[in-house]
């Protein structure tokens, strides 16, 4: 679906990611993971095309991604930044019909706003609809983001700390949310910090550490001697109903 | 089926902005109208009729069509493109102080205007006093007050890209560059002689008396555009309002959308400031209003904006020549004697809030 291939980054002449290379297949849903300042933020920004990679390449089908029109680009991948604040008031409506931007040349139509009214029905937003966002809680801020993804009719859906500054409750549902998505055939990128989140949800990890992709593969990569090289920190790793769970015992 | 009941309450939203842009519209068809009546001489409404008509006497004729229609017809295009550019300047930067006069644009465009005066000779005075300056060549006035504006366009967005566009920086800049084009303005004023002086004053305060029927085609062959370009583009306004990644990752080339979208209300802001002279508050205070009002949505603050600041200078026009009749004050200051209060009004109800929850 999407691959990196040998990719690098640099700012102000400081490598932040280093010959990275992973082809993310079609539904998988997944986790890139590390430190601060490992470069998680610095990858999914490359994926999404907001930056260039110094070196290398990042393909879409096989099609190098600078060759792509942004326009025709955001038809194809979506991106959810951190949740923040609007700076002028917007009803939910109105931010997932926003969606249908790439779409849309002058003013949105019919079927853009039947869109719409169907990706807030499926989220279960409908209620909502004409909310101002800035109202909401922070977990159904992060649900209309995810639904204006939705909206561009996306085959990839990148985001940045989607479970960012939610209670618990709300991080089981997006990650739930994206999980579903991801088995409808949509692609999935995120970059998270909280390990055990990522391991009950996602299928595929990569492991970045200083701008150096450390491990990938599926939840058989996760050892305890991985995350305590990378985090410096003394874990635990249990095994429970079928489930992995890492518990952070003290900084090594 | 749900699906439908959005649909439906999506339609009401809207149909309920379109409403208030219509009472708008009619809203400013009826006071220009009562404009029109307003005035030392007593002209009624059958007189103006028969105006209109081509049946009108010689000495209505003359009030009506020479001095008080190109007035009215002039604040109405100065609020709308004060009060549009005002929106795209919020909009623009992410920021509820964005305006022409709150970003220093206006005072770069006025000693652009003065600037055009005084050293490029491009108007003359003919006795004195302030409503006597003679503008010989309207052009370079315009041409002048629109590269000027652009140097403080230029120093805004020059601080945005390095620092950000936040609130702090976007109004000490502006600060920094009003104080800078009143310096130069002062300037001017050091070397000029008593009659060029009075030319600069001229620009200083906003007064619609100054333009007459060529400026008014210049400045709507000016606006007839930046309007088009800024409606088209609203969609794009709208992704912006949602962040610049955001804005990026749908396709939105937002350097390109910001440059331009400055330039191009620098411009609007130019054809106001070089005819009737700084007109403040407008472009800050009425997009405001609208967003109260109807929302944020670019789509409807744009009109609203255009026809709401449009209607706020008919008010404030009207006032200027009514409040100490048969004296008539510069609109310029009518707009900030209104506009001031109205601003801290809304701040302490809450910048960008709105009804529309």
């Amino acid at each position: 679906m999407i691959s990196l291939k040998n990719i690098s980054f640099s700012y102000n002449g400081n490598m932040v990611l280093k010959d990275i290379s992973h082809d993310f297949l079609r539904g998988s849903f997944t986790a890139v993971m590390g430190p601060n300042g490992s470069g998680k933020t610095t990858l999914i920004r490359l994926m999404n095309g907001i930056l260039r990679p110094l070196h290398g390449a990042i393909m879409l089908r096989d099609i190098p991604m600078g060759k792509i029109r942004q326009d025709v680009l955001a038809q194809e991948m979506a991106y959810v930044p951190q949740v923040q604040m609007n700076v002028f008031p917007a009803t939910v409506f109105d931010t997932v019909l926003l969606g249908r931007k790439p779409y849309i040349r002058w003013n949105p139509g019919k079927r853009d706003k039947e869109f719409t009214s169907s990706v807030l029905v499926k989220l279960g937003l409908d209620d909502i609809a004409l909310k101002d966002i800035n109202r909401l809680s922070s977990g159904q801020r992060q649900r209309v983001f995810i639904a204006r993804a939705l909206a561009q009719e996306p085959d990839i859906i990148l985001l940045d700390e989607p479970t960012a500054n939610l209670d618990l409750q709300h991080q089981h549902e997006v990650m739930a949310l994206l999980q579903l998505l991801s088995n409808t055939g949509i692609t999935i990128v995120i970059a998270i910090h909280d390990l055990n989140l990522a391991l009950k949800y996602c299928s595929e990890f990569m492991l970045l550490d200083e701008g150096r992709q450390v491990a990938q593969g599926s939840h058989d990569i996760i050892s305890k001697e991985l995350i305590e090289d990378i985090y410096k920190v003394k874990v635990r790793i249990i095994k429970e109903e079928g489930q992995t769970f890492i518990i952070p015992l003290k900084p090594l | 089926m749900k699906e439908r009941k959005v649909l439906d309450q999506y339609s009401q939203f809207t149909r309920r902005k379109n409403t208030f842009l219509v009472i708008f519209l009619v809203l400013i068809i009826i006071i220009a109208f009562v404009s029109m009546l307003l005035g030392p001489s007593n002209i009624g409404f059958k007189d103006m009729m028969n105006v209109f008509a081509g049946k009108g006497e010689g000495a209505d004729t003359q009030i009506l069509l020479r001095l008080r229609l190109p007035r009215i017809l002039a604040a109405i295009m100065s609020g709308l493109a004060l009060s549009v550019s005002g929106a795209v300047m919020q909009s623009i930067l992410r920021n509820p102080l964005g305006s022409p006069f709150t970003l220093g644009i206006s005072n770069a465009a006025a000693f652009g205007a003065a600037f055009a005066v005084i050293i490029l000779g491009a108007g003359s005075m003919q006795s004195g006093g302030s409503d006597s300056v003679l503008i010989n060549n309207p052009y370079l006035i315009t041409l002048s007050a629109f590269i000027w504006s652009l140097v403080a366009c230029f120093l805004i967005l020059l601080v945005a890209r390095m620092r950000g566009a936040t609130p702090e920086n976007m109004i000490l800049t502006g600060i920094i560059a009003s104080s800078l084009f009143m310096a130069l303005t002062t300037g001017l004023q050091y070397v000029a002689d008593d009659i060029e002086l009075a030319a600069i004053v001229f620009w200083t305060f906003g007064d619609l008396s100054k333009g007459g029927w060529r400026e008014l085609v210049i400045q709507a062959v000016i606006l007839t555009p930046v309007l088009v370009y800024f409606f088209r583009n609203s969609w794009n306004y709208n992704a912006l309002d949602s962040g610049d990644e955001t804005a990026q990752s749908m396709g939105v080339n937002i350097y390109r959308l910001r440059m331009r979208g400055m330039v191009i209300a620098s411009l609007a802001t130019a054809s106001v400031v070089s005819f009737y002279g700084i007109i403040a508050f407008v472009g800050l205070v009425v997009p405001h209003i609208v967003r109260r009002l109807i929302g944020s949505d670019e789509r409807y603050l744009l009109p609203g904006a255009a026809l709401t600041g449009a209607a706020f200078m008919l008010v404030c026009d009207i006032l200027a020549r009514t409040v100490i009749s048969p004296l008539v004050l510069p609109v310029g200051i009518l707009t900030s004697i209104v506009g001031a209060p109205l601003f801290i009004f809304l701040l302490v109800k809450g910048i960008g809030s709105s009804q529309w929850k």
